[in-house]
Order: C-alpha cells, then sequence, then structure tokens
C-alpha cells in the first residue's frame, strides 16, 4: 500500500487520463466559488484532459472540460484511485 | 421541503402593464445556446445595449404572443448566481427586482449535471420558471438520453425539448410559457436544500437578520448566500443591521466556513437525484470528437501551429476579399460622392463645400470604406467562435499571455484588435478580473489595426517598392513586440506582477450556426457605424475646422501653427512639421495620415503623392513616421471606448500619454538607427 500522501495530492500531479476523487479546495472565495458553480465540489470525480506538467491543464469535470492554469489547479485537493 | 412559493407582491399599476406586456427573462450558463434561443424568438427585433452603470451588454427584444407583445431580456451568462462576477449579481438583480413573469432557464442535454447547477439557484427564487432543455441532438449524438417527462416530475417546473440550432420545440416553448402566463399550469418546485449539517445555521441566521431585510430580497435567501459568503449580500447586511446582530450573524459564518461548499455541494446533490432519475448514460469510455481535435487544436506545440495557419487564414481572407471592396469604396463611392458634392454645391459657400467634401466625407467617408474589411474579419471571428475554437486560442496562448501577468481569455479580444482596435477594447469584458482586463484594454491600442495597415501599406509601397510586404510585416512584428514589452512593464509597475486566476470552460465543438454569426456581424457593423456618425464625425469636424481656420489655408491654419509648435519634438523623429501634422491628424482616424499628407502637398492621393514623398523624405524618416504611426495615441473611436469601458479619465489620459511617450521612443530609435546604418 502507498503512503497517505502519495494518494492525496494537488491536482497538477494528475497524469492525463488518470482519474481521480476530489477531497478538498484551499482557496479564497471567490476562487471557491468559481470552482464550485463549475462542478468542483468535494467528492466529484474528476478525469484530467491534458496536463504537460507545464502550462495549464484540462480536467474533465461533470461532463465538462475546463481549461486552469497551474496556480488555480494547485488549489484543488483530490485522492488519487487506487490502483 | 416547501413545495410552493409564498405570492410575491408588485405593484398595481407595474402588475397592470404586464398584463399587456409580459416580461421574460432568458436565464443560462454560457455555451448552452441561449443566445441562438433569443436571436430565434426576437430576430431582428432586439437591441444591444448596457446594463445600467456596468460594462456588461444588456440584450433586450420582443416578440408576440397570442397577440400581446412579449419583452424578453437575455440575461448575462452565468456558472450561478453567487456575486463572483458583476454578470451574476446583473442576471439575480433583475430577476429579483423586475419579478419577470417567466425566467427560462436555458440547460444544455449535453452537459446536464452543470447546467442544473443554475436551475438549483434560480428555482428557489420568487419567479415562475421553465426549463428549456437545449441541444437534446448533441446529448443523443453522444448516447445519452434525458427523460423529459420524469425531469419535469423532479423538478416540478414544465420542461421542454428543444434544439435551438435547428428552430426545434420552440412553438412548444411558446406554448409552455403561455400557459404559465395565464396561471393553466401548476408549478411545485422542488427546491434544493443544505446540507443537514447546516440547516440549523441557515435557520438561525435567518431568525437574526428577519426584518432587517430590504425589498425585494427573500430572507431565506440572503441567509444562504451569506453561508455562501456572498460579498455583495455581506456588505449589505452588515449596513443594515446592528453591531450586535451582524457580530451573531458573523460568529455563526466563522463557525461554518466551510458552508461555501457545503451549499454547493448541496446543490449537486439535488442535481444528482434528479440526473439519476432522468438521464440513461451511456458506458464511459468512448472517445468524443471534441476529445480528439483537442488532442491537435489544443496541444502545446501543434496547438500553436494550428492557431498560427488559423491566423494566416483569417487575414487572408479578410484582406483578399475585403482590400479591393475597401479600394473601390474609396475611390469609386467616396471619390463620386466628393465630386457628386462638389457638383451640387458649386453655388454654396466655399467653406460649406469643404466642410462636406474634406471634412465630412473624408473623414467619416474614408473611415467607413473600412467596414467591408471589418464586416468580414468579424465574420471569420464570429465563426471561430461559435464552433467554439476561440476557446481553444486562448488556452495555447496562455503561457505566452502570461509573460504580461495576462491569462489566455486577453489573447481573444487582442487578436480582435487586428481588425479594429474598437470592438477589441469592448471585447475585454469576456476577462473576469479587473485588473487583467483593465492592463488588456491599456495595450490593446498597440495592436495594428486594419486603418493602420492601410498607411502602412501605402508609404511602405511608395518607399520600399518590392520589399514593401516585408517592411509590412516588420512593422507588424515591431508593433506586437511593443505591445508584449509595455504589457510586461507595466504589469511589473502598476499591477506589481500579480497574476489573475485562468479558469475557463472548453466547450464542446460544434457546427457553426449562421444565424448567430450573421447577428453578430450585423451588430457590430451597426455598432461601428453608430461610432462613425457620432463620435467621429464631430472629430472629423474639428480637424476639419483646425486644417482651414483662420483663413482657409492649410499651410496657415491653426493646425499647421501647432504642427510647426510642435516640430521640434518631431524632429528628434526625423519627421518636418507636415509629417507631424499628418500623426496629429491620425488621431481622429489612422488613414487619414494618408489624406492630410495629400492636402498638404497639394496632391490628390496616388502615384502623385507617393512620388512627390519618395523625393521630399529620407528611407530613414519614412520608416521613422511608419513606427510613429502604428504606436501613435489610439484613434478618437478607440479612445471613446477606452473610456466607457474604463469608466475613468485618469486611465484613458495614461493610456494616451503611454502610446505618445512610447511612439516617441520607439521611432527615435527606429530614426537614429536608420540613419547611423545608412538606410
Amino acid at each position: 500500500m502507498e503512503p497517505l500522501n502519495k494518494m492525496v495530492c494537488p491536482l497538477v500531479h494528475i497524469k492525463p487520463g488518470e482519474r481521480a476523487r476530489m477531497v478538498g479546495l484551499r482557496g479564497g472565495k471567490w476562487l471557491v466559488g468559481r470552482l464550485t458553480s463549475l462542478g468542483f465540489t468535494p467528492g466529484v470525480e474528476l478525469t484530467m484532459v491534458q496536463n504537460f506538467g507545464r502550462g495549464p491543464l484540462i480536467v474533465s469535470v461533470r461532463d465538462t472540460r475546463v481549461a486552469l492554469g497551474r496556480g488555480e489547479a494547485a488549489h484543488i485537493i483530490v485522492q488519487r484511485n487506487g490502483s | 421541503m416547501t413545495n410552493c412559493h409564498a405570492p410575491t407582491t408588485i405593484s398595481d399599476e407595474r402588475q397592470a402593464t404586464r398584463q399587456e406586456s409580459p416580461l421574460i427573462a432568458l436565464a443560462g450558463q454560457p455555451n448552452m445556446g441561449k443566445s441562438t434561443l433569443f436571436n430565434l424568438l426576437t430576430g431582428l427585433n432586439q437591441h444591444v445595449g448596457n446594463w445600467p452603470g456596468k460594462t456588461v451588454e444588456r440584450r433586450e427584444g420582443g416578440f408576440s404572443l397570442d397577440g400581446k407583445p412579449v419583452r424578453i431580456v437575455d440575461l448575462p451568462g452565468t456558472y450561478s448566481l453567487t456575486a463572483n462576477s458583476p454578470e451574476e449579481v446583473i442576471a439575480r438583480e433583475f430577476i429579483l427586482r423586475e419579478q419577470p413573469d417567466v425566467v427560462v432557464a436555458v440547460v444544455s442535454a449535453a452537459n446536464l449535471e452543470r447546467s442544473l447547477y443554475l436551475v438549483a439557484e434560480l428555482i428557489s427564487l420568487p419567479s415562475p420558471l421553465v426549463v428549456a432543455l437545449n441541444m437534446v441532438d448533441v446529448a443523443e449524438h453522444e448516447g445519452m438520453h434525458v427523460d423529459v417527462d420524469i425531469l419535469q416530475a423532479a423538478l416540478g417546473v414544465p420542461v421542454v425539448p428543444l434544439v435551438a440550432t435547428r428552430a426545434q420545440g420552440v412553438r412548444e416553448l411558446l406554448e409552455i410559457i403561455r400557459q404559465v402566463l395565464k396561471g393553466e399550469r401548476a408549478l411545485m418546485p422542488r427546491i434544493p436544500e443544505i446540507r443537514a449539517d447546516h440547516r440549523q445555521a441557515l435557520q438561525d441566521i435567518s431568525r437574526i437578520i428577519s426584518g432587517n431585510v430590504p425589498a425585494p430580497y427573500p430572507t431565506e435567501w440572503v441567509a444562504l448566500k451569506l453561508l455562501e459568503g456572498d460579498a455583495e449580500l455581506t456588505r449589505l447586511m452588515q449596513r443594515q443591521l446592528t453591531a450586535e446582530k451582524w457580530d451573531a450573524v458573523y460568529q455563526i459564518l466563522v463557525q461554518h466556513d466551510d458552508a461555501q461548499m457545503a451549499v454547493a455541494s448541496g446543490r449537486y446533490e439535488w442535481v444528482g437525484r434528479m440526473i439519476r432519475a432522468a438521464v440513461a448514460r451511456p458506458p464511459i469510455g468512448q472517445i468524443s470528437l471534441t476529445e480528439r481535435l483537442d488532442r491537435w487544436a489544443a496541444h502545446p506545440l501543434w496547438g500553436l501551429f494550428i492557431l498560427g495557419l488559423v491566423l494566416g487564414a483569417v487575414f487572408w481572407v479578410t484582406f483578399t476579399i475585403g482590400s479591393p471592396i475597401q479600394n473601390w469604396l474609396d475611390t469609386t463611392l467616396i471619390g463620386g460622392l466628393v465630386s457628386l458634392a462638389d457638383g451640387a454645391l458649386i453655388s454654396a459657400p466655399s467653406w460649406i463645400r469643404s466642410l462636406i467634401t474634406d471634412g465630412i466625407l473624408g473623414g467619416v467617408g474614408s473611415v467607413l470604406t473600412f467596414l467591408p474589411i471589418l464586416a468580414i474579419f468579424f465574420a471569420v471571428f464570429g465563426l471561430l467562435e461559435d464552433i467554439g475554437y476561440m476557446a481553444r486560442a486562448a488556452y495555447v496562448m496562455d503561457n505566452f499571455m502570461h509573460l504580461m501577468g495576462l491569462h489566455g481569455k486577453s489573447f481573444l479580444p487582442l487578436f480582435l484588435g487586428f481588425g479594429c482596435n474598437v470592438p477589441a477594447v469592448i471585447g475585454s469584458r469576456v476577462i473576469d478580473s479587473e485588473k487583467a482586463r483593465l492592463l488588456t484594454i491599456l495595450v490593446t491600442p498597440f495592436m495594428p489595426c486594419t486603418a493602420r495597415m492601410a498607411v502602412v501599406a501605402f508609404i511602405a509601397a511608395a518607399f520600399f517598392g518590392p520589399y514593401a510586404t516585408i517592411v509590412s510585416w516588420g512593422f507588424v512584428l515591431l508593433s506586437i513586440l511593443t505591445l508584449v514589452l509595455v504589457g510586461i512593464l507595466l504589469n511589473r509597475a502598476i499591477f506589481k506582477g500579480q497574476r489573475s486566476a485562468f479558469i475557463m470552460e472548453m466547450p464542446l465543438y460544434h457546427l457553426p450556426n449562421w444565424r448567430t454569426i450573421g447577428l453578430l456581424v450585423w451588430q457590430r457593423s451597426l455598432a461601428f457605424i453608430q461610432k462613425a456618425g457620432t463620435t467621429i464625425l464631430l472629430i472629423s469636424v474639428i480637424v476639419w475646422a483646425l486644417s482651414v481656420l483662420p483663413n482657409g489655408d492649410l499651410n496657415n491654419s491653426f493646425l499647421a501653427i501647432l504642427g510647426r509648435w510642435i516640430e521640434p519634438i518631431g524632429r528628434i523623429m526625423g519627421l518636418d512639421w507636415r509629417l507631424t501634422v499628418a500623426l496629429l491628424t491620425s488621431f481622429m482616424a489612422k488613414e487619414n495620415a494618408i489624406a492630410t499628407l495629400g492636402v498638404v502637398f497639394g496632391n490628390a492621393q496616388g502615384v502623385g503623392l507617393a512620388q512627390t514623398l519618395t523625393s521630399t523624405f529620407s528611407h530613414a524618416t519614412a520608416l521613422a513616421f511608419l513606427s510613429a504611426t502604428m504606436l501613435f495615441i489610439p484613434c478618437a473611436a478607440t479612445m471613446a471606448v477606452i473610456h466607457q469601458e474604463t469608466g475613468s479619465w485618469r486611465w484613458t489620459a495614461f493610456n494616451i500619454i503611454l502610446m505618445l511617450v512610447v511612439s516617441f521612443v520607439v521611432s527615435s530609435a527606429v530614426y537614429w538607427i536608420a540613419v547611423a546604418l545608412g538606410v
């Protein structure tokens, strides 16, 4: 079994095609408000669509593709689907 | 659970007019086809303006239902009704204050889960709700099936399936609206609840603020928004409540600082119940068309390559089709009108003739000849926007825009600036952060617009013959380079290197809707013509007056006096008073520079002027003049919209001074480098 800190990480570490469950969201009211209204709430299943390790990434949430800057994606905490 | 709303009070007077002319509000998230539906319902019977005091577009229209005129207002597209942006405040204020007789919520069957989130908010407001389930064709294509009857029963409000792009389902929607207006349709909306662990907090806040909530806000709604941390309503209630009461509310809010997410989660749980009941999903794993296209269009390398090709194609189409039309309009139509006016006004005083031919036709007329180029540019731009490509362009440009502390979304208005800076400045509205928007507006006038390119094309062809194309591209590059450098510096100096958040939906690609694009071109062109008829007309007449007063001779006019007065500055850039005056008159419209030179040298436009110029000025001077033209203060129309969009004379003045300084520095440098190199 992998240690916990590897299972729980910011969204930026998720690889393309990988799925993860959102567990938390840090940030100011504005950012949290924006992201929750787009579907980022705790418990939701996320699929990374594009992430080249630098630059913005695309993540699929509730059938919607959303482009996020890396700074914004770092605020979203996810749990990797253990495999 | 509440099953029906308390009856709302609305003034008798308003009720009387409402009977005659009901009010419908169209609400929905972005990319749901809301505008397509609005256009379908109203056709050309609509007008575009601004929401009072806001730089957000307001579209209102009308159609007739049962022989009665119906007013319909297209609310700004918003993801929620929490005060994250001016759009969200406008949408909810409109619904609460104007109390529309029906609110139509446009949702997408292909994106149902997220689009029902806004419905979860709308359904809690007092106005009757009808859900327009758009894009059922796209959903079916992706293998998803929505059972309308079940969804309708689950929501407790009517749901009408729709394919707005093919005008399917509109008659049914109108029939439902008619029934709701007549009260023939009983609505029993199911309202989402907050998560159980915050229910007590909600009740407590409601109790404390009860009696202190100003009209038209419902008490429980305000309590919920306070828990969500809504900035606008927090400020409002802080003012309304006694210090003691506010303190009590504040204590609860502090204890429930995770409430913001709990409220959203509650709404998504509600949405989830609706979806589970009504939607049959395909097994996951099939790759959609959007995903396949995005592997290329959103790729960090191929995406930029594709963007380059797209931009190239846009310019090619715009100029190969547009430029000949512009030329024809300029020589044949405007030229014809000038000689016609000359003939018709033969007995009129010469100053009237001059006013009409030089001032109005020469100023406004020559600006209007650019309309075909702009219309084609708007059409191609609108097409790219409509099929969903623009979000990809913004995405792949994000890294580059970071240089200036901006993000990808700012690329869209800047790109529009190639056509004309005026819609580009207005287009900056897509940017959600105030600072990023201001910075984008400030650098937009550095974008080389078609009018400036006309000047460059003329001068470059005269001076550099076979190398004219290379020289022209060089000036485009110079402008963009300057834009980026100024952007970096401004970001460091004024905005302290802050970067705004990049959060953008990537909509599904879809086939273009020609009606939507056509209306967009029509509205943008109309706005340009209106500007030409007002601001540009006024400035044209003023500059004309300065060029003929006091004694009708340009060489001794106020404008020439001004030109000679500032000639010492021009000299540093290698420009004499005539070129300086040409630069000054380009303030009213960039391409006026050529017209002014034509007047100063007493030549008609064309070969004669080109030859005179080449024999009078050195190549270094030509290069300096072109640099100055590209970077000189924004034209009058652009300046007017900069003021309109920033709402500040200070920033407008700052922008002018900034461009004066930049154009002076760059063109002086160009001149002296060119002289040193012996060009």
